[in-house]
């Protein structure tokens, strides 16, 4: 596989949402080569006919009844889901005009 | 009187019920400790006042004869815990002000019991390292020191030539080594448990995937992450680990099995158990010394009466590539939620459009390390990368896994050193690559693929005078065994050397 150059930093960093500065785009694209050409050794596993494996819990996941809980995760609590939120009017979240 | 903070949380415990003293106490002996250990820079937010009010409380419960299990008991939390009302930054820039609304479920569990927090302990940023060098908050120093010249000291009021306490958990590892608290909470995603206990000669037990509720823990990796305790003692993480697990509803992965008394499992020893030894845990340019140990752990089970197995996982070595596929995967979209909008930093001009505010936010906010894997994880999760790196790495972690379930039909547990190295020096490793850096793990990471319990047990020092850990690892869900055998090596080890109080 290709290494990373300049070019796909800048591609990931954007679909990373984060901004980085021009400069850093070459060192971190010798930087991030280096740990994929480490990770290359992978290729020399045979993997033919193995599953994926996304989690070592082989349990169901669990069903709910569909209603409203009153614990942590429940609703009813507006004030408690913005009280963190750096800018906020009433109960919403406050965002750049997405929309001309 | 004794110096309160010297007691075993075990012994805090059983002191605490028998009215011996007082919880308060030996809470105002661990405040004063941790107001003359600045320099550990093992707390990001200390709690002295909520810590005395808890354990008056806590008093009077004890002087009516009640309370939990823990009650009274002051401990530290690694500020990866959500805490209600109480800032927790997960050691990032970009959770500035952070208060959650809520309690995590294992710090809900222990205060339940009983417990008393002291405060929030300083961890690698989203716990992604391994030397506590990427906290926004700074550098924790290990309270142990090299002997000779170049040991640590105080110059000018500031700490020169300190060693790291390991990571992510290098609080907690520093604080519990230092006297700053009777035991304390960690998280271990790829050895940061672990690691940190061996490199500050304290005992770090990473419980089975699922024993322990996730929820209100900030997540890295979330197939991989699981708390667990940093202890002085085998016996204290027993006692800590009982009152952490358990099933929750509120975290899909957390099993739904009866948690057993772990401290009964200490002392039944280990006569007739076959303790495996893989021969693939031995790394080139490995010290001597660490060999040395691993060959004294044997005997030592093997004088308690256990069989030694020898053994082969010829997979280990790809354990850590896989482990760094997989966990910046996950940690890239995990970490996708802090977009300047929800709490914590924002960093945003007037005309800025909202890509503007989520790019300079997660720009300013995040730092170096916590980046890279961001952006290592985008990339193996990107069209046409993501068959070659990130299902090929969730095959090879099936076959890793694999390998583990055919080990447990010949062997009840495995030993193995538990890191390839003692502490180094902060800073020591600031130009090497990122890789040497992660090869840190290389004895951990494989329990955390598998989801398998593990524990780091002191068990020496070499020659430089600095700790040196071994690490079991028990089948899934089998915490108990895993504990007979650590409490054999911590006896057989008689490990009691402690780091002098140079800080102080």
């Amino acid at each position: 596989m290709s290494a990373i150059d300049k070019e796909t930093v800048r591609k990931v960093a954007k679909l990373a949402r984060i901004a980085e500065p021009e400069e850093r785009l070459e060192p971190l694209a010798k930087e991030l080569s280096g740990i994929l050409d480490w990770i290359e050794q992978l290729q020399e596993v045979d993997v033919e006919g193995v599953d994926a494996m996304a989690s070592t819990v082989a349990a169901e996941l669990p069903m709910r009844e569909d209603v409203l809980t009153h614990d942590e995760t429940g609703g009813g609590k507006p004030e408690d889901i913005v009280a963190n939120a750096p800018k906020t009017e009433d109960h919403f979240f406050v965002v750049p005009k997405v929309v001309e | 009187m004794t110096d309160l903070t010297t007691l075993s949380l075990a012994d805090l415990r059983d002191g605490l019920k028998k009215k011996d003293f007082t919880s308060l106490e030996a809470t105002n002996a661990y405040i004063e400790r941790i107001e003359g250990a600045e320099a550990l820079n093992a707390y990001i937010t200390p709690t002295p006042e909520l810590a005395r009010e808890r354990a008056t409380l806590a008093d009077e419960a004890l002087a009516k004869g009640e309370g939990g299990p823990l009650e009274g008991v002051p401990l530290g939390i690694k500020d990866l815990f959500c805490t209600h009302d109480t800032l927790t930054t997960a050691g990032s820039h970009i959770l500035d002000g952070f208060k959650p609304k809520y309690e995590s479920t294992v710090s809900a569990k222990l205060f339940g019991d009983g417990a008393v927090m002291l405060g929030k302990l300083n961890l690698d940023e989203f716990a992604m390292g391994s030397s506590n060098e990427t906290s926004y908050y700074g550098n924790v120093v290990n309270p142990w020191r090299r002997q000779g010249e170049n040991t640590t000291r105080i110059e000018a009021g500031k700490v020169v030539g300190g060693l790291t306490p390991g990571g992510s958990s290098g609080g907690s590892s520093s604080a519990v080594a230092a006297r700053l608290c009777a035991g304390a909470t960690a998280t271990d995603t790829g050895g940061s448990i672990r690691q940190p206990a061996a490199f500050t000669g304290t005992v770090g037990l990473k419980p089975t995937y699922g024993r322990v509720s996730r929820w209100g823990v900030v997540a890295f990796a979330s197939s991989l992450d699981q708390a667990g305790p940093i202890t002085r003692t085998v016996r204290d993480s027993a006692i800590m680990l009982k009152s952490m697990a358990g099933h929750d509803a509120k975290d899909s992965t957390c099993i739904d099995r009866p948690v057993p008394d772990y401290e009964a499992a200490l002392g039944q020893g280990v006569k007739g158990l076959k303790i495996g030894v893989p021969k693939e845990y031995r790394m080139d340019g490995m010290p001597g010394e660490i060999d040395t140990l691993w060959q004294q752990g044997i005997d030592w089970l093997r004088e308690a009466g256990a069989e030694i197995v020898d053994i082969s996982l010829p997979l280990t070595k790809y354990a850590l590539p896989v482990y760094y596929i997989v966990a910046p995967a996950e940690a890239s979209s995990n970490l996708a939620r802090y977009d300047g909008v929800k709490y914590g930093l924002r960093m945003s001009e007037p005309g800025d459009s909202i890509s503007d505010l989520y790019e300079k936010t997660r720009a300013e906010g995040f730092g170096d390390e916590v980046k890279r894997r961001i952006l290592i994880g985008t990339y193996v999760l990107s069209a046409g990368y993501y068959d070659a790196y990130y299902l090929r790495a969730q095959k090879v972690r099936k076959k890793i896994f694999d390998e583990f379930e055919d080990a447990w039909q010949k062997v009840d547990l495995l030993l193995t050193p538990s890191t390839p190295s003692a502490a180094f020096g902060l800073g020591e490793k600031k130009n090497a690559d990122p890789v040497e850096m992660y090869l840190n793990d290389i004895f951990t990471v494989t329990a955390n693929l598998a989801g398998l319990p593990g524990i780091s047990v002191p068990a020496g020092l070499d020659n430089q005078g600095l700790p040196l850990g071994l690490q079991l690892i028990g089948r899934p869900f089998d915490e108990e065994t895993l504990l007979r055998g650590a409490d054999v090596l911590e006896q057989s080890a008689g490990f009691s050397a402690t780091p002098d109080d140079w800080w102080v």
